[in-house]
């Protein structure tokens, strides 16, 4: 492919002058980079939003009965922290910020394969979000069903189920077109000489998740028409006052949103996957294991949705078959970590703030991986089940796993997204905050879980209280640290220093493009050599 | 130490943390072995100390070895949590049987003489069988102390069984949210040894004392505690989830009646269609569908007591 004589390979992305000005510049941007930062900057506002419900909810369980809202609020509450941080957060996650932003030029190609389509689905995302906290936020009842929406309660609230799975729907299509448009993308366009054995592990990780996004989804589209079914013509699915059955809304539910769970941290584990190189100076340990255990988590992963309803009345063989799978899915886990810790064997390590995040995410991730064996086995579930416990485990992998590998990821590729570098001191106490506080945060529910609290719970009793006041804690010390991240960061990408273009010594193709980015990202489509490859450090 | 729940008061506790135990050592064996394995590397293999990095691409065996060994350790906790779950799902025949009740928001436990309590008497060392139903949504009973857990769903008959092995009151949660008193949906499980048990479930004259009365207005009350009418009616005139019953009788409510609102006086025939068929009048203001029926719990002569009492809230 020639370069087009009139895109200029000296000005950046961010610099760029095209046919609109201002805001229209980016909202109207096919450019995967401002496509990706409008994702980082849509999810951040929402995330923000979520954390200060998350805070709220906090704050009233510091003490038994009523600290600042009714029962009535916290519910709410609990179901719009639920909702926003599941549908808007997790399910884009990290494929549709540094997916779109890295995706094509660690392959090599100037844009995805499909841009316009790339830009609809940011905004087809905008209209899912939009739907969603409308439906949430004016229905004829408070919202208060959970992010779950079990039937039979969801029904019976007033709650809006409709709108809100047709936004859950709509959500899903937007992570659908990213995922087609990604794996058309790694198909097709990956730089000359670039085999699918030397794709780096970022992109195969979004590979993985693709796949799970675009077979996972309509699911969602099965479930919405079936409440419509029930909703407007009384033919009864899900509801027992009409015949039908609450579990079979269950399975639907969790066909896709276990799923949902792995969109999430495979591109969490992708991205580990390409800093711990970097700042080892070595080539990862065990490269095709890991792309084969990327697979596999996305293949059985899709098939261990029922380890949620072990107490709901599943028959016995459904059961400890959804057991085993949730087992099985662990060994892939495992492994990765495994190669992780290898890959700094006898590496040269340079301890930067993107190295921290990326070995505190594999002690966090560790936490909620071997707490997952613990609601794994059926015996120690049955006990477990809907207890405080879960949250912790959940967190721990969802907030943990990912939201370590998103700082990590975005400290990493900071200075080549926003050409400047941000200031590492601050950086790192930001960190060490957070750290500290989210172990002090999420670490007391599992004590609180094994002691037999149950979860969505409003008000608890006396025995519970200690751990629940550390809990609090935990929550102030690690927003604290989140401010001190962001505001680092935010701060950086105006007035940094100016960031060379490969300040890490990395060898994948990101680091060899200008920071930031050209439009275009490359002058010359790159190709890899007999023994190029991603990895290969001397 | 022991970190779960401390009463261990069933037949399935053993086998159950035996669960527990084995999973939770091999996890934290990993844990501390795997995080010392990488802040080690991370000293030793710094680049101030290690300049140059060896450049090493994998090892077959390595990665044969670490696929193996967690393999058979998964496996294992497979078994555990099988062996100790798969007795829970067969309940042995001469079980003690029990119907649970669960409703917004609160259990009633009913036995087959008729008693209906709101704490859950079990006796000793006798298997019990609970049988599980809900009258609106999905409900879970959870008695921690026993190891157990399991939903309570509308339109399905489950079950859920126990021998108890220790005396003592001990806490029971409804661990499936269920709506604004979720947290508030708890009971207790007391277990006395059989002889106890026997007198108080034939002793009629402790059902008669239990039920100590000077008037039907106070046995109104209790029935209406007993169902959990005030979970969501209240007494004083605040709103919850319902109309509040006070001043309610012999005053003018508008409600909805098929779509169309009209006027109606609260009396005795009011109150008992709105206990028998909650959607037909609903009272202005509040949702449809969230009271059920309560046809077959209460009877006429229920009926006739609860009014009583509605009479003297004015």
């Amino acid at each position: 492919m020639q370069t087009s004589s009139k895109i200029p390979t000296d000005v950046s992305y961010l610099e760029y002058k095209g046919k609109h000005k201002g805001l229209k510049a980016w909202i109207f941007s096919t450019d995967h980079k401002r496509i990706g930062l409008l994702y980082l900057y849509s999810m951040m506002t929402l995330f923000l939003v979520g954390v200060v419900l998350g805070l709220a909810m906090k704050f009233e369980l510091i003490a038994p009965g009523k600290t600042i809202m009714e029962a009535k609020d916290y519910n709410a509450v609990f179901t719009v922290h639920g909702v926003i941080m599941i549908f808007m957060i997790v399910i884009p996650g990290l494929p549709a910020v540094f997916g779109n932003f890295m995706l094509p030029i660690m392959i090599g190609a100037k844009d995805v394969a499909f841009p316009k389509l790339n830009l609809l689905s940011w905004w087809v995302y905008i209209a899912g979000a939009f739907l969603v906290i409308t439906s949430v936020l004016f229905g004829d009842g408070s919202p208060d069903t959970g992010w779950t929406f079990y039937a039979p309660y969801s029904f019976k609230t007033g709650a809006n189920m409709l709108p809100a799975i047709f936004g859950a729907f709509v959500l899903g299509f937007s992570s659908i077109l990213t995922g087609l448009n990604f794996i058309v993308t790694m198909h097709r366009m990956r730089a000359p000489g670039m085999t699918w054995t030397k794709m780096p592990l970022f992109p195969w990780s979004l590979y993985g998740t693709a796949w799970i996004q675009l077979l996972a989804t309509p699911i969602v589209g099965i479930t919405l028409v079936l409440v419509a079914l029930e909703r407007i013509f009384g033919i009864g699915v899900f509801d027992p006052a009409l015949g039908g059955d609450p579990i079979l809304y269950q399975h639907l539910f969790w066909i896709y949103s276990h799923p949902a769970v792995y969109v999430m941290i495979l591109p969490a584990m992708g991205a580990i996957s390409e800093i711990i190189p970097t700042f080892s100076q070595k080539h990862i340990f065990g490269y095709k294991v890991l792309v084969v255990s990327t697979l596999a988590i996305a293949f059985v992963g899709y098939f261990v949705w029922g380890h949620h309803m072990f107490t709901s009345g599943m028959s016995g063989t459904a059961q400890y078959t959804f057991s085993i799978l949730t087992f099985l899915v662990a060994i892939p886990s495992a492994i990765k970590v495994f190669n992780w810790i290898s890959t700094m064997y006898k590496g040269s390590i340079n301890v930067q703030t993107p190295f921290y995040w990326a070995a505190s995410f594999i002690f966090v991730f560790l936490i909620g991986g071997l707490s997952g064996l613990v609601v794994g086995a059926l015996a120690t579930n049955v006990y477990l089940h809907d207890t405080a416990f879960v949250v912790g485990h959940f967190h721990f992998i969802v907030f943990g796993g990912v939201g370590f590998s998103f700082f990590a990821a975005i400290h990493y590729w900071f200075p080549k997204m926003f050409g400047r570098m941000y200031d590492t001191t601050w950086a790192n106490i930001g960190w060490l905050i957070f750290t500290i506080g989210f172990l002090a945060l999420y670490s007391p529910m599992f004590y609180l879980g094994m002691q037999g609290m149950p979860r969505r719970y409003y008000d608890y009793m006396e025995e519970f209280h200690a751990a629940n006041i550390l809990s609090t804690l935990g929550s102030w010390v690690m927003t604290l640290g989140l401010i001190i991240v962001i505001i680092n960061l935010f701060r950086s990408a105006k007035n940094g220093p100016i960031a060379e273009a490969n300040p890490w010594n990395g060898k994948t193709l990101e680091w060899t493009v200008p920071s930031p980015p050209p439009l275009e990202n490359f002058d010359e489509i790159p190709e890899y050599k007999e023994h190029d490859g991603p990895y290969e450090y001397q | 130490m022991y970190i779960l729940a401390s009463p261990q008061a069933s037949n399935f506790v053993a086998d159950v943390d035996r669960a527990f135990i084995f999973i939770l050592a091999v996890s934290f064996f990993f844990l501390i072995g795997l995080t010392a394995v990488m802040i080690y590397f991370i000293f030793k293999y710094n680049r101030k100390r290690h300049p140059k990095a060896v450049q090493i691409k994998g090892s077959n065996w390595l990665e044969f070895t670490w696929t193996i060994i967690p393999t058979i350790l998964v496996l294992i906790m497979f078994y555990y949590g099988w062996a100790g779950w798969k007795p829970m799902k067969t309940a042995p025949d001469d079980s003690f049987e029990i119907t649970v009740v669960g409703r917004m928001w609160n259990f009633t436990f009913e036995y087959d003489n008729g008693r209906r309590t709101d704490t859950l008497f079990v006796p000793k060392d006798q298997p019990v069988k609970l049988n599980l139903r809900s009258m609106d949504v999905i409900h879970s009973v959870y008695i921690p102390a026993f190891r157990v857990k399991e939903d309570v769903v509308p339109g399905s008959e489950k079950f859920m069984w126990f021998t108890p092995t220790n005396e003592g009151i001990y806490e029971l949660f409804c661990t499936e949210y269920c709506g604004l008193q979720h947290s508030y949906m708890y009971n207790w499980v007391k277990v006395m040894p059989q002889e106890d048990f026997n007198k108080w479930y034939t002793d009629t004259t402790q059902q008669v004392a239990s039920a100590e009365v000077t008037s039907p207005a106070a046995a109104g009350k209790r029935i209406m505690t007993n169902i959990g009418c005030f979970a969501c009616h209240s007494i004083d005139g605040s709103k919850i989830i319902g109309p509040s019953f006070k001043g309610i009788y012999g005053h003018e409510v508008t409600v909805k009646t098929d779509g169309s609102e009209r006027t109606v006086t609260v009396d005795d025939e009011y109150i008992k269609r709105s206990i028998y068929e909650p959607g037909a009048d609903v009272v202005d203001g509040f949702n449809q569908g969230l009271m059920q029926s309560y046809r077959g719990q209460l009877s006429d002569d229920d009926i006739a007591k609860i009014t009583e009492y509605l009479k003297t809230l004015q």
